[in-house]
């Protein structure tokens, strides 16, 4: 690693006033942001670390029913704080990597980061969850604009995520076994006025809804609704872990598991 | 440099650290504690996991500045007072849960933070908490069956897989 200050605010306000240093770099939980460092991807000159800022933790219910997250709850935090209240969120929360990334990795730093694999934009965009940060709200749907990349100015933080709670919804993961990240995965969302699907791991655009599947689902919320549908490979990402078409062919597959595990 | 404080294995430690000092430099290099070991450096072996105020964390993927005021727990933490080896150490040593050993610091403090949060795990639950545990030499068998030990559960219904 190229060496860098570390700022330690213990509020939002410090926050974005140390992230206005040049070249300053917001760290969440660190689990994607300091193995990119190690690998000199990135060279900050003033990493401000977010995980002091107690504003910026826990899980609670508002009045209109949403369960508010703050940006630097962890994932293990999530996983246990909605297993009763939002059971699909709860279980792609306990599968993200391993026990002891979930207790650093947090969900604004999941989401900031938008890593074309990446579990949480799947909730975020299949439930449609309203992304807050210190200076405005944005919906998932502008929030997400391609690998990497998200309506996010510079310097600007994540410090909650509120999600509408669907009547059911299921996240189903194809996981790549080295990096444990979803080499396909699905986040199934049925509410009152219609379904959404957005899938994560399988596009080089990243994380994006699949609209045929929720007009399906919408009509019929059964697997069986699925049965005649496929989606193109066209933007599919091809690897050494599997080709665009078998992504293509995973993200029918895990859209039918997630339609028929929905709690 | 900054200086940075925190309590290792209940006492307090104080050092000498650059911004990009990670935990597990800190503890190996200042502390001289090299029972936590890196092995793979990229967040993925957790041979370096210790506990951060009671929760397991890869030692490598956090820095030493982020841990300033914490209470850490490493490999060295956990015999018993008299020095013995602990339930789940000795465990590993009765089950042959290890063979090179390198692995093994990880293993056992995932372990503990497993054991505290669950107390009776399913060998399926073990498995899966390990995830994030890397083994090249055992096989997995004889650590789950170690962990399924120090829990106080009948090693022999532990399927040879």
């Amino acid at each position: 690693m190229y060496n860098f200050e570390v700022e330690t605010p213990g509020s939002v306000a410090d926050a974005v006033a140390a992230l206005g240093r040049e070249d300053a770099q917001a760290l969440g939980g660190g689990q994607t942001l300091i193995p990119t460092l190690k690998q000199r991807l990135a060279s900050p000159s003033v990493l401000v670390c977010l995980s002091g800022i107690a504003e910026m933790k826990g899980v609670c219910r508002t009045d209109d029913g949403q369960i508010t997250i703050g940006g630097g709850t962890t994932h293990a935090a999530v996983a246990k704080a909605t297993a009763e209240s939002f059971p699909g969120l709860s279980g792609l929360a306990s599968h993200i990597g391993d026990p002891a990334v979930r207790n650093r990795g947090t969900i604004g730093g999941s989401l900031a980061n938008n890593d074309p694999s990446a579990c949480y934009p799947a909730a975020a965009l299949g439930a449609g969850a309203t992304i807050v940060t210190n200076a405005r709200e944005i919906a998932a749907d502008d929030f997400f604009q391609g690998m990497f990349t998200t309506d996010l100015e510079e310097g600007e933080i994540i410090t909650e995520v509120r999600f509408p709670v669907p009547e059911v919804s299921n996240y189903q993961k194809f996981v790549q076994p080295a990096s444990r990240f979803a080499l396909v995965g699905v986040f199934v969302a049925k509410f009152g006025d219609g379904v959404r699907v957005a899938v994560t791991g399988a596009s080089n655009d990243g994380v994006f809804r699949w609209t045929d599947a929720e007009a399906a689902l919408s009509a019929n919320f059964s697997a069986e609704a699925l049965g005649g549908l496929s989606i193109s490979d066209d933007d599919m990402i091809s690897d050494l872990h599997g080709t665009a078409a078998y992504r293509a062919h995973l993200v029918g597959v895990m859209t039918k598991r997630a339609v028929t595990s929905a709690a | 440099m900054a200086q940075v404080t925190m309590t290792v294995n209940g006492k307090a430690a104080t050092g000498d650290i650059e911004g990009r000092t990670l935990l597990s430099a800190f503890l190996r290099e200042t502390l001289n504690l090299t029972g936590t070991h890196v092995g793979c450096d990229t967040s993925q072996c957790g041979a370096c996991v210790v506990h951060v105020d009671g929760e397991a964390v890869k030692a490598c993927t956090i820095l030493a500045a982020e841990a300033a005021g914490t209470e850490v727990t490493t490999i060295e933490g956990m015999a018993n007072a008299d020095g013995s080896l602990n339930v789940i150490q000795q465990a590993f040593q009765d089950h042959h849960g290890l063979q090179c050993g390198f692995c093994t610091p990880g293993m056992v403090m995932s372990a503990a933070a497993l054991l505290k949060e669950n107390p009776k795990p399913s060998e399926a639950e073990v498995r899966d908490y390990l995830e994030g545990n890397i083994c090249r030499c055992t096989g997995y068998h004889n650590i789950v069956k170690a962990i399924m030990a120090a829990s106080g559960q009948d090693v022999a219904a532990v399927a040879a897989e």
